[in-house]
């Protein structure tokens, strides 16, 4: 039995039919699916153990409680946190950058400030902090890329300035699928004392992060692109920071005393969770890290990675499409391709594949300003996990041609 | 210049009746490409901001001109399925009085069965397309 047939059956949504064909799913960049054990758990806490957590002393307040501060554990050691405190829980990466773009620079970031992310950035890591900009009176400043999706490091340092608060950048890109060298992009930043923010809504499902090997001082994901519930998050800080950082939003458990005088508030990370948690959800942050983890592992990378190099070498070998994010080295590269073929739009692509059914993203992809890079109004996307067979990949490819074939 | 040999009401139903021949979604697909490739050419001049209805993924541009109390419609987009049914809304809804084109319940698109084409939630211009093919009519009639 394969790796793939043997963990497809944890996954429901994987063996529905759409207009009477197999479902391929493609689209996982977008949100994964999600495994039998994370919709046990959700259903666990909501059926037995429903209870606003922390508060009260009775048995299922308890339990929900057990429930949310093992996951903040597992969440702990699967990054490598160095204090549980560091991880702080979200509705999600964009709800992470929110709350860092705006505590860090209410505590952080004067008139005439600048800082910096990239041009390949998805919309949560760039308008987030505009608005802070706009606030503060600071400067938003790019760092691009090179016609083949890579950023151009050799121009980081000229951007640093004495007046950069902040850089912010992705992993991975959720375009160009390319793996971001953070680690020198965190020591080049540091080397000048200004502080990094990754946005790992991507790499966290394709990497293994370390954030104190990375050094960097906040990571940012979404946990229903790492098959957890949806409405879950996690922002993980450098205690450091999180600690010189005003509370985001207020309320709730999040404070220590209520006086009309003023208020002082809760220690991390409550500090920084305020109001009813999503605890149920949060709590499927643990089977969900322990589908992520078999996933990296033996067969199941193998054949991820045998069904990535198939699909780089067809999309990149076909001269009708163009591919974004072309790697120097297929290590460099996750099962994520975005592509646009000649006289063909993404929306009928899109289309005519799902009636073949295959779900695919196609759009601007929450990334204008890498599409106005390119000069395109959009692209298709296919992203994979471990749980894609190569037969879904094959199927994809010659259905790709047959649309294609429709169209021009 | 003329108006249309039948009513709209009698086009619609045709236009339905066109589709009900393809159990296949490919076969429609297929269908709508020919017409959209088929569709009267759109100036490019005329690819202006204020003729461009924005969807999420693919752009449509609709112009018109009003001559004898008739309201003649002529648009594009940069997707040729969404084209196709552009085509199919031009052959319905062009060369008519506002008053006629306020008489269509404006189901048609659903009842071909394309009705995901036209979920508001996916911004699709299509949705906007109709929205402002009546709102040209209502702006136009007499009352």
């Amino acid at each position: 039995m394969s790796a793939t047939d043997e963990i497809r059956p944890f996954f429901p949504a994987l063996s529905r039919k759409v207009y009477g064909k197999s479902l391929v799913y493609f689209d996982n960049a977008a949100t994964v699916q999600r495994p039998q054990s994370v919709i046990d758990s959700w259903n666990r806490i909501t059926r037995e153990s429903n209870a606003n957590i922390h508060r009260a002393v009775h048995l299922l307040a308890g339990e929900a409680t057990d429930a949310y501060e093992s996951s903040r554990d597992a969440v702990r050691d699967f990054i490598n946190a160095a204090a549980r405190e560091e991880i702080i829980f979200t509705s999600g990466a964009t709800a992470s950058i929110n709350l860092v773009a705006f505590s860090f620079g209410e505590a952080f970031v004067r008139d005439g400030d600048e800082v910096i992310v990239s041009e390949a950035e998805h919309h949560s890591d760039i308008v987030p902090w505009q608005m802070m900009c706009q606030r503060k009176g600071a400067v938003l400043k790019v760092l691009p890329v090179d016609d083949t999706g890579h950023l151009r490091l050799d121009m980081l340092d000229s951007l640093i300035t004495p007046r950069t608060r902040i850089v912010a950048v992705a992993h991975i890109s959720n375009v160009l699928g390319l793996i971001n060298p953070v680690r020198e992009i965190v020591s080049r930043c540091h080397s000048k004392g200004v502080p990094v923010l990754i946005d790992g809504a991507q790499g966290i499902v394709h990497q293994s992060v370390d954030v104190q090997d990375l050094d960097c001082d906040f990571y940012v994901f979404s946990g229903h692109k790492i098959f957890a519930a949806t409405g879950t998050g996690v922002l993980y800080g450098k205690k450091e920071w999180l600690e010189r950082m005003p509370p985001f939003m207020t309320g709730g458990e999040m404070v220590g005393t209520v006086r009309f005088s003023g208020t002082s508030f809760a220690p991390l990370p409550m500090k920084f969770e305020a109001g009813t948690q999503n605890f149920a959800g949060a709590a499927t942050l643990k089977p969900a890290i322990e589908t992520a983890l078999a996933f990296r592992s033996g067969r199941l990378r193998e054949n991820e990675e045998a069904v990535k190099s198939y699909l780089l070498d067809k999309l990149l070998n076909d001269n009708r499409i163009h591919l974004y994010g072309v790697p120097s080295s297929p290590e460099e590269k996750i099962p994520l391709f975005s592509f646009s073929v000649d006289g063909a739009h993404h929306e009928d692509l899109a289309l005519i594949l799902d009636k073949m059914g295959i779900a695919m993203r196609s759009g601007q992809m929450c990334a204008e300003p890498l599409m106005d890079r390119f000069g395109v109004t959009g692209m298709l996307r296919a992203s994979l996990v471990a749980y894609n067979t190569m037969e879904e990949a094959e199927y994809f490819i010659s259905s790709l041609d047959k649309a294609i074939k429709m169209l021009v | 210049m003329e108006g249309q040999a039948k009513t709209l009401q009698e086009t619609e139903s045709e236009v339905v009746d066109e589709f009900s021949m393809f159990d296949e979604w490919l076969d429609k697909y297929e269908y709508l490409i020919e017409l959209g490739k088929s569709l009267a050419a759109y100036p490019e001049g005329s690819k202006t901001d204020d003729r461009l209805i924005k969807g999420c993924q693919s752009r449509v541009w609709l112009d018109y001109r009003v001559s004898d109390g008739r309201i003649w419609f002529n648009a594009d987009s940069d997707a040729i399925i969404t084209k196709g049914i552009i085509s199919l809304l031009i052959r319905i809804y062009s060369g008519r009085t506002p008053e006629e084109i306020l008489s269509s319940d404006f189901s048609v698109v659903d009842r071909i069965g394309l009705k995901e084409n036209l979920s508001p939630t996916r911004a699709n211009g299509l949705v906007s397309m109709i929205a402002r093919i009546k709102e040209i009519a209502v702006e136009n009639s007499r009352i």
